[in-house]
């Protein structure tokens, strides 16, 4: 066991090629934050964050911080991390993923603190609308990881969010209950995965031309239904009742963590629960064994007896389904009454964050986290009049992904046969 | 699935020597089969693949529709006013489409009856311009789904260059179209160049560029070189008249010279994948890059060069659409020219001549749909259901042969699919 762990760490080392890419990427960002948000900022002023809601069970007073020189101390930390990555580089050695993550969060804190610059705003409650927004992002990723790892590419999150948002407001509307409207979500995504299912796994169409034009389909069917009946009948059709918060007895007193993680509706202990269910699933059972060799090599799936399409059928449909529980958020989970187009591209956002998640469900959820932070942090600011234009902040999570799969924070590899429809001979 | 095809005017001297069956399994070729596999097919499989959409699309309105419902409450007393009420519904609907679209028939003067048909010509420009760079990607093996940036680029450049520069006539029109040209260029070179680089997949990046690029503009609106002077409406000044693609058939209509512009284009791509050196190599690496690679071929510095031209004309399709038809700069300028223009790409077998043909019949469905919903409430969404179908359809021809039971035409044919 030993050995064959050493040999598992030495051999990158004398083979692998350095790579600088990390340690320059993090020294120009360490840089920019220490110039920009540091060196730069006025002094004198003070950043506030509030870190407790006015119904907790212990409250703190907002803390107060020095904005420049906590800016300045902030940036230090993260060009010593950097600094840390070239040593380890350099001495040919592994950067473990959590430099990046945490020069990430520091980053992310540094541009808080100037940016909130002489006003003040809630951790908590910025915490909390990253959960929620994040909520989506992390159904449609796991719903993606589902479809991908059996070796299906699906681009039709979009529309599965989309038809699951419908079918909850709907369901839910006319049998006056959010949680059967909860369950009708999975149902209606279904549609959805069964026609990508049918074109890409029994009629082995291009995937990705499938998965486009299974979002227009959506949008046309779920706006056509939209204007010819909800609208007419908004009162028994669209005004659903929405998802309650149930906080969870004395976890959700925790200062800070509390609020966030344990004082939310039913939608997000679901989703704690899909994140645990399908990493055990896919990784730690015979199934997901099964699943990850159709996606990565079905010939040698089929050789040892493994039905690969039927496979495929199975993982296209749970996969629809979860992206569809996500869907709910949209109307049940959120704002209630369905509208059009209601998902916005957040089905896009979804993929990325599979991408930038490594194909794995703790990995989607965190990026969709990421995007979910990044999404509430522009509502945030864009009341806060911050010297950002709102439109850069809203470019974000597509750049980041772009930065990601360009390879610039480490290689991004997908299940091989991801794309490729098997045909048996 | 190309053997099944009649020849084609443009498929002489091409690499892509159908072959009897497929090999087991051909690499990163399969997807380039895939490919082509969607972007031929036999015409008949085209027409009743449209037909079965248009079937579809009329349940749809037939099941939402109230007197059809309240006619389906005493279906067992009268069936005949269930029928009467369906039938006239949808022949309603889709007549209503027709006169919208191509000639209206209830129209008092002459001019008024020809003005659908205009209409569709106008909306069909960019769409063919946008699809057909589209399309060279697709033939070149590669996913441009980021055309909605690209036009969303090239109109934002092209109209800057058209409202902001002082220049004589023909000069102008012609440099605001280079402009749109080289802004999309740029916008899918990025995705070229990181997939040629770093091997990001250009599906993903030329999504992500969509976004990037809808809010780039949206930034651009609230600066002062792009807004008019005195105003903070995120629309830009109009574009100059030297600048403007002049209107073909006066003023009553829209129609403008970009429809001519988008026949060029079309002869361009045409000219480009059949006839010229880089179309062959587009093709080559289309087909099967290894063998691309092994012939001497540069394959990596051939993505960037597909990326470009596919997004130069992505571009064009953006600078003609703002000097031709909307001739001013807002956030919607590219309405959703992009997205449908995949559509296109795929409807048209990403032949010059098809997507010509069917950028005309998405226009006109998208035209046509409007007068349907003036005319009879049905909502113009079942128009987008009606056009993903057709393209579903299409790309399955074993379910449309299943369907109406049709002979398979070659067994070898069968081989690949069904299996």
């Amino acid at each position: 066991m030993t050995a064959s762990t050493e040999l598992v760490t030495k051999a990158p080392a004398v083979t692998a090629k350095r790579s600088w890419k990390l340690p320059i990427t993090l020294a120009i960002f360490g840089v920019l934050s220490l110039i920009l948000f540091g060196l730069l900022a006025p002094s004198g002023q003070t950043t506030r964050f509030g870190l407790s809601t006015s119904t907790d069970f212990v409250t703190f007073d907002p803390v107060a911080l020095p904005s420049r020189a906590t800016a300045i101390i902030l940036s230090l930390a993260s060009l010593l991390l950097a600094a840390y990555s070239f040593v380890r580089v350099r001495a040919s050695q592994r950067v473990g993923r959590w430099v990046p993550a945490l020069f990430g969060v520091i980053w992310v804190l540094t541009f808080l603190v100037w940016a909130v610059a002489d006003k003040s705003t809630s951790l908590v409650s910025l915490l909390q609308g990253s959960l929620l927004l994040a909520v989506p992002l992390a159904f449609g990723a796991l719903g993606g990881v589902l479809n991908e790892r059996a070796g299906v590419v699906n681009i039709a999150i979009e529309g599965q969010l989309l038809t699951g948002a419908f079918g909850a407001a709907v369901v839910a509307s006319m049998v006056g209950n959010a949680y059967v409207g909860l369950l009708a979500a999975p149902i209606a995504g279904l549609l959805i995965g069964v026609m990508l299912a049918l074109f890409t796994v029994k009629y082995a169409v291009n995937q990705i031309i499938v998965g486009v034009v299974l979002n227009v389909f959506a949008v046309g069917l779920t706006s056509f239904l939209f204007s010819s009946v909800l609208k007419e009948n908004a009162g028994t059709l669209n005004s659903p009742p929405r998802l309650a918060a149930l906080p969870i007895p004395v976890l959700s007193e925790i200062p800070v963590i509390g609020p966030v993680l344990f004082r939310q509706s039913i939608i997000v202990y679901l989703l704690y629960v899909a994140v645990a269910v399908i990493t055990v699933a896919l990784f730690r059972t015979r199934w997901g064994l099964r699943v990850r060799a159709v996606g990565e090599y079905p010939q040698g799936a089929d050789t040892v007896g493994i039905n690969v399409n039927r496979t495929r059928w199975g993982n296209v449909l749970l996969g629809s389904m979860v992206a569809g529980l996500g869907g709910a958020f949209f109307t049940i989970g959120s704002v209630g009454a369905f509208g059009q187009e209601m998902t916005a591209g957040k089905g896009y956002i979804a993929l990325a964050a599979m991408i930038l998640g490594r194909w794995t469900p703790i990995g989607s959820l965190g990026a969709a986290l990421l995007f979910g932070f990044a999404d509430k942090l522009q509502q945030v600011l864009g009341v806060l009049e911050t010297p950002i234009p709102n439109q850069f902040m809203l470019m974000l999570p597509y750049v980041v992904t772009i930065i990601a799969v360009a390879g610039l924070v480490g290689r991004v590899r997908g299940p091989a046969a991801a794309g490729e429809p098997y045909l048996k001979e | 699935m190309s053997d099944q095809q009649p020849v084609p005017v443009d498929e002489a001297p091409t690499p892509r020597t159908p072959h009897k069956g497929h090999e087991p399994d051909a690499g990163g070729s399969r997807t380039a089969q895939m490919l082509r596999d969607v972007t031929t097919g036999n015409f008949g499989v085209t027409v009743l693949a449209f037909v079965l959409a248009l079937v579809i699309g009329g349940l749809l309105i037939i099941a939402v529709n109230k007197d059809v419902i309240t006619a389906a409450g005493y279906i067992f007393a009268k069936p005949g006013d269930f029928f009467a009420a369906a039938w006239s519904t949808v022949s309603d609907a889709y007549a209503a489409m027709f006169r919208g679209a191509v000639f209206n028939y209830e129209a008092t003067t002459a001019a008024k009856a020809l003005k659908p048909i205009t209409e569709t010509m106008t909306v069909a420009t960019p769409l063919i311009i946008a699809a057909l760079g589209v399309a060279v990607g697709f033939r070149a093996g590669m996913f441009n789904i980021g055309a909605q940036g690209q036009v969303i680029m090239g109109a934002a450049i092209g109209g800057y260059v058209g409202f902001a520069w002082q220049l004589p006539p023909v000069l102008h029109l012609l440099l605001a179209l280079l402009g749109g040209v080289l802004a999309g260029g740029v916008w899918a070179g990025i995705a070229g160049f990181l997939r040629a680089r770093t091997g990001a997949h250009e599906v993903i990046v030329t999504i992500m560029l969509n976004y990037v690029a809808l809010y780039l503009v949206a930034f651009l609106l609230t600066t002062s070189a792009f807004t008019r002077a005195g105003s903070n409406q995120p629309k830009s000044p109009g574009v100059k008249a030297t600048a403007q693609l002049p209107l073909l058939l006066g003023d009553q209509f829209r129609l403008n010279a970009g429809f001519l512009v988008a026949i060029l284009a079309a002869v361009f791509v045409w000219w480009l994948m059949t006839r010229s050196t880089w179309g062959f190599r587009f093709r080559a690496v289309g087909s099967n890059p290894h063998a691309a690679r092994t012939a001497g071929m540069a394959v990596s510095s051939s993505f960037v060069l597909v990326m470009v031209v596919s997004g130069a004309l992505t571009g064009l399709a953006g600078a003609v659409q703002i000097l031709g038809t909307e001739r001013a700069l807002t956030g919607g300028i590219a309405g959703s020219i992009g997205f449908d223009a995949i559509t296109v790409a795929l409807l048209g077998r990403s032949k010059p001549l098809g997507i010509f043909l069917a950028g005309l019949l998405y226009a006109g469905l998208n035209v046509g749909g409007r007068t349907m919903e003036g005319a009879t409430g049905t909502p113009i969404n079942i128009v987008l259901v009606i056009q993903s179908l057709v393209v579903l359809f299409i790309a399955a021809p074993p379910l449309i042969r299943a369907i109406f039971r049709l002979p398979v035409p070659n067994p070898a044919l069968v081989k690949g699919v069904s299996a």
